[in-house]
Parts: structure tokens; sequence; C-alpha cells
């Protein structure tokens, strides 16, 4: 039994068998398999020869078209290693005879050779190494590549270990059998933590080195609500977890009960609560957890599981989908937020050496035209279908909003010519994420018609921290005294300027900052459904001037520190089952 | 048809020694002979056939090579590797090549 702390993202209990997935630029732990795998993972180990022959052979032709010789003659000898019987003898033997995984056996075999070459005193051929490694990055991107498909065809209940998932990767899930998710990497608001919130399945991240101590098929225990893993339990632990697994569902049920009644606080605040989806087959999970309409739907996610561009006809459906489930109630979309950790299939791959501060979100739409207009062309055919409402994500200046503008009113011209109705008051809004569209708020204020505060992006931009990166995960926090004055200031400019504020990041759905935001003047929150009923348990149970006096304590506090722990301290007071 | 043995030492006369591309080279050349190819260096011997193995040999300027073929064209397959190891030096320089290339 082997006990790890993370921190958890999503709640809940669940146990089951591990899936695990190795990723190729990282070091693969020595994992067996049982005698009856044998077979697999040495025709595993077959095809990921074969299909490296076949990427090689492209890359060649595309090389002789270009003319590039050196880089031609570098993917020949590739080709003759993998060519190479002996070499993929020596593989298949010690997976036959260390009963080792294919993924371990390649890398293994492979860094034996490299290292060998390191050894030889001529430079000229000790520099070969980088050629190994190359091939050995080359099959495990086959291998692991193989696996991640295994994903979406998962046929039976697991918990997936990695060291990290992409968009893609969880976009392609089977929701169905995954019931965790435990990660090396990642914190708070990383996309696979998103995810799991939005599906409801209990997930902890920044595990650091989990993917190496498990072993496919161990049991696993994950607690999403203290934020441990732990593998190969003893019967004892997995009685008493089998206990908090009731005892959490109970809880679960009786927030459901809670459905019906509306977010209002004690003294009769009114507080609107909204949901967050991906796919448009969420949206009768956010209807079932007493959402009132969609405050952020990610529509990149239509991009993310194909591995082609999706057909205008392809966005219509998904919108009018989930319009449908919520008539006249508001559905807010925000226009494809692509780039950064989320990549297109059919795009080429670029490279950006930083790629949050690149060509991503409404950046890349704007140097996109066809791809946007499609969206926009799309969004605009539903928007006569319900209260559809625009959000354009990253926004850093006026120019940017007015250009998104000018798209959309090219778009609606030619709806107009085709003869096609559509909405020409659509409301629209923007993603207040960077600290640029914070501190100019009163500016952009003036040409939309509503802002949604995105707490994910803006802690990471104002604070200078990657939310995706554990070593420095720490530092990440939305109450840190820099992130909230712009939240602060964001709130204000939007009352002065009589426009609509709402919440959609993270934060919204952490059930200590609920009060703070709501004493800082936020009364729509759009959160993951599974949240829903918590934080309405939460509304329910204060008063505005209770809110409002947190929110004057913790504009007077300068440290993070202090500041969470009163808004623990604070929360803990109204709802202890939750923490 | 007979089964004939061949064997004959070369000396590795490129500067830059037997690395990737001309592993490469003395694998397509042995691999279009039927005979059976061993290469050793000092007491390791490899397969002529497997690029893996040839490489790993690591056999720079000056190293010399015992080729040895067994099968029915033994004779023509030693022959053609020892031209391309000795006679066309894998299309490299030699040292002094070099280093006239360099003025």
């Amino acid at each position: 039994m082997e006990i790890k702390k993370g921190i958890a993202v999503s709640p809940g209990i669940s146990i089951g068998k591990c899936f695990v997935i190795d990723a190729e630029d990282y070091r693969i732990p020595r994992r067996l398999i049982e005698p009856s795998q044998r077979l697999t993972e040495t025709q595993r180990v077959r095809n990921a020869f074969k299909d490296g022959i076949e990427e090689l052979t492209r890359l060649q032709a595309e090389q002789e078209e270009i003319g590039g010789q050196k880089i031609k003659d570098i993917f020949a000898v590739h080709l003759s290693y993998l060519r190479d019987r002996t070499l993929r003898k020596k593989i298949t033997d010690m997976v036959n005879t260390e009963m080792v995984t294919a993924e371990f056996a390649v890398s293994s075999t492979l860094r034996d050779i490299a290292s060998h070459f390191t050894k030889v005193k001529d430079v000229y051929i000790s520099e070969r190494a980088a050629d190994i490694y190359d091939i050995e990055h080359r099959l495990l991107g086959h291998l692991v590549g193989s696996k991640r498909q295994d994903i979406a065809a998962l046929k039976e209940e697991a918990i997936i270990v990695a060291r990290e998932l992409s968009p893609t990767q969880t976009a392609s899930f089977n929701k169905e059998y995954v019931k965790g998710i435990a990660t090396g990497a990642g914190g708070r608001t990383s996309h696979t933590a998103i995810v799991a919130r939005s599906l409801g399945i209990p997930a902890v991240v920044a595990l650091e080195d989990i993917t190496e101590s498990v072993t496919a098929g161990d049991t696993v225990i994950i607690d999403g609500n203290r934020g441990i893993v732990i593998v190969n339990p003893d019967d004892s632990t997995i009685e008493q977890y089998l206990e908090y697994a009731v005892e959490y569902t109970e809880l679960e049920h009786r927030l459901d009960t809670i459905r019906e009644k509306p977010a209002e606080t004690r003294d009769g605040v009114r507080v609107m609560l909204m949901g967050n989806i991906e796919f448009p087959d969420e949206a009768q999970g956010v209807l079932q957890k007493g959402g009132e309409g969609i405050g952020l739907y990610r529509t990149e996610f239509l991009y993310l599981n194909r591995n082609t561009e999706p057909t205008e006809q392809e966005h219509y459906e998904a919108y009018s989908q989930t319009v449908a489930v919520f008539k006249s109630r508001p559905v807010v979309l925000r226009t494809v937020d692509l780039g950064a950790d989320k990549y297109t299939q059919s795009r080429r791959y670029i490279r950006e050496p930083n790629p949050f501060l690149g060509l991503r979100s409404i950046r890349f739409c704007l140097q996109n035209l066809t791809m946007f207009k499609t969206q926009l062309h799309a969004i605009m055919r539903a928007s006569v279908l319900g209260d559809l409402r625009i959000m354009f994500p990253l926004i850093t200046n006026l120019q940017e909003l007015m250009q998104a503008k000018m798209v959309l009113g090219d778009v609606m011209e030619d709806l107009d010519e085709e003869g096609v109705p559509h909405n020409r008051n659509i409301k629209v809004g923007i993603m207040v994420e960077t600290p640029s569209a914070a501190l100019t708020a009163s500016m952009l204020a003036r040409d939309v018609t509503f802002f949604s505060i995105g707490t994910n992006d803006l802690t990471q931009y104002t604070l200078a921290v990657d939310r995706g990166n554990e070593l420095v995960s720490t530092l990440y926090s939305s109450v840190d005294p820099a992130v909230l004055r712009l939240i602060r200031t964001v709130i204000q400019d939007a009352h002065k300027a009589q426009v609509d504020v709402s919440v959609c990041g993270e934060m919204a759905s952490e059930p200590e900052s609920v009060m703070l935001l709501l004493g800082l003047g936020v009364r729509t929150l759009s959160i993951a459904a599974p949240m829903i009923p918590e934080i309405k348990q939460i509304i329910r149970s204060v008063t505005m001037e209770e809110c409002n006096k947190v929110a004057r304590k913790v504009l007077g506090m300068n440290s993070e520190r202090q500041i969470s722990s009163f808004l623990r301290d604070a929360a803990r007071k109204i709802l202890p089952e939750a923490f | 048809m007979q089964n004939t043995v061949c064997e004959l030492e070369v000396e590795i006369k490129n500067v830059d020694g037997l690395h990737m591309r001309p592993a490469m080279q003395f694998v397509d050349i042995a691999s279009k002979f039927q005979a059976l190819i061993t290469v050793s260096k000092a007491e390791t011997s490899v397969d002529g056939k497997s690029i893996m193995q040839m490489s790993m040999l690591a056999a720079t300027y000056g190293t010399r090579l015992k080729i040895k073929a067994e099968g029915v064209d033994a004779a023509e397959a030693v022959e053609a590797l020892r031209e391309l190891v000795e006679v066309k030096k894998f299309g490299e320089p030699t040292p002094e090549e070099k280093s006239k290339q360099m003025f």
C-alpha cells in the first residue's frame, strides 16, 4: 500500500483498477505484465515499428520534394534502424523474458544503445546517440499514441493514471468508463481538473511520480475530497473508503433536494447560478443540477476530439441542441479558444516559445477568419432559437474587440443576403481574463453588454504563474491581493457602465470564495454542473451583509495566505460537511 | 552450388569512421547478398546486415575490421564490401583530403 498526496481538484471517491498512460518524453517506468499479455505487447512493438517505418517513409518523401538531402539521409539511417530485425528481436525478446511493457522494452533497449555511443571517445560517433534518442521518441510516440486511442475504446471501468492529460485526450474519453483521474502534473485549474469536475468524476493532480508507482491493473483509490491517492490499498483501507463513499453520496443527495429552490441569500438577494460545459450533451446535466442557463460553453471542444475541422452545420447542430435544452434561458457561447494548451488535430503544430503569450484564442481567430466566420455564421443561425449570447475570449484591448465585432457584422450582412433569419440584437460580451482588459474595463464596457471574469487566466497572467506547472502551482491563487484588486475594478466599472458581470472561472466553484465574490458585487456565477448544489447551499446559508463584511475584511488584508485561511474558516462555519 | 567461406581484413580510411551513414551503406550492400556476413573488431563479432550492431562497433579511423562471409556468393560479398570501405571510403574524405578542404 502506498499513499500519495496531491491536489484535490474534483470531489468524490472512487475505487478501481488503473489504466496507465505514459508520456513519450518522460522516463518510462519499469512496468511488469502478466504472461498472458506477452503476445499483445510484442504485437504492439511490431506495430510501432511498422507505423514508424510508414511515418519515416512519408517524411523522407516530403524532404525529397523540398530537396533536403541532409535530413533525408538522417531519415534513411533511422529507417534502416527500424528495418533492422535484430533490433526488433532484442526488444520483443525483452518483453518475453523480462515480462515488461512494450514501452519499457523499447525505451530501455534504445537507451542502452545510446549510452553505448556516448561512451565512445570519437566525438563524431558519440554524437550519434541523438539519433538513437530520436528513434526511441518516434517509437514511443506510436506506442503511447496507440494507448491514447485505447482510452476512447475503453470497455470496462477504470481509473486513468497519467503524467498529464491533454484536452484532446480528455475529450476522447468514454465518460461511462472513466471513474477517476490521477495525474503527476497539473494544478487546480489545469484542463484535467476542469474536465473531471464537469464530468463529475473524482480527480487528484500534482502527484509528481505517480506513473512510476503504479502498474496497469493495480487497485487505486482516488479521494478527490482530500487530495489523496492510495495505490494497492489493504482490505481495511478499502472498507474505510467504501464507507466514506457512502457518506459522500448521502451528502450529494441531500444537496440535490435543494435543486428546485432558488439560489437566494437568507436576506433575499437573488443570485443566478449557471453551468459551464464543453459538449452539448452536458447541458441536460446542468439543468438537472439546477443550473439556470449556460454561462460558459467552451466551443473549442468541438475541434478537439476529431481529425477534421467541424463544418458550419456541425457547429449549428451543437449550438441548437444546447439551446433546445434551455429554451428561453441564456446560453453564453464562448467563441473558439484554441492555442496555448489546446490544439486542433488538423492544425499544423507550430511550436511557439511562449504559447500562453502567443497566437491563441481570439488572436488565432482574427488571423483565421474563414474558420472564425464559419463559427459565427452557425451561432447567428442558431440565435433565433433561444437566448444565445456571444462571448469573445482573451480580449486584451479595444481594437481586438472592435475587430471581432466587425467580423460578426460581416457575418450578419452575409446572412441578410442569404435571407437567413438571425437575431440582430444578440448580446455580445467578453471574457475579462487578462490584466489589460481588467485595467481598461471602463473603456471596454461601452461596447459590450456583459463581462465574464475568467479567473483562471486572469490569475495566471497577473501573477505570472503557469497554472499547469506543478513546480510553481503553490504560487497560483485566485485570492491573491493583486488578483482581487483587478476583480474589484472590473466589477465596479461594470456596475458604473450598467453592464452585466459574472464570474466563470474555477474560483466561482470554490466554496471558500463564494461569499467573497458575492460581497464584491457579483450576482451571476457560472460553474461546473456537479458543483451547483453545493454552491447553492452556501448561497442559501448566508446573508448579503455577512458577504459584504467578508469582502471588506479581505480587501484590507495584504497576504494571500492570510486571505485564504480567513476564507476557509468563514466557509467551514457555513457548510462543515464540505470540508 | 557450393557454400564457400571468404574472409579478409579491411581498414577504415575515411576520417569520420564508421558512423551512422557509412554503417547504413555497409548494411545496404551486405544485405544484397545471400551469404551470412560477420564483421569483427578485435574480440567483438557482429552481424554485418544489422545497422544497430554495425554502428555499435564504433569503428573509428584506422580501425581494422575482419569481414567474413559464408554462402554461395561469399566471394562477391567480401569484395563488394572491401571496395566500399577501402576504395570508395563510403564517399567520404580521408584525413589528408579533409585538411586540404579546409584551406
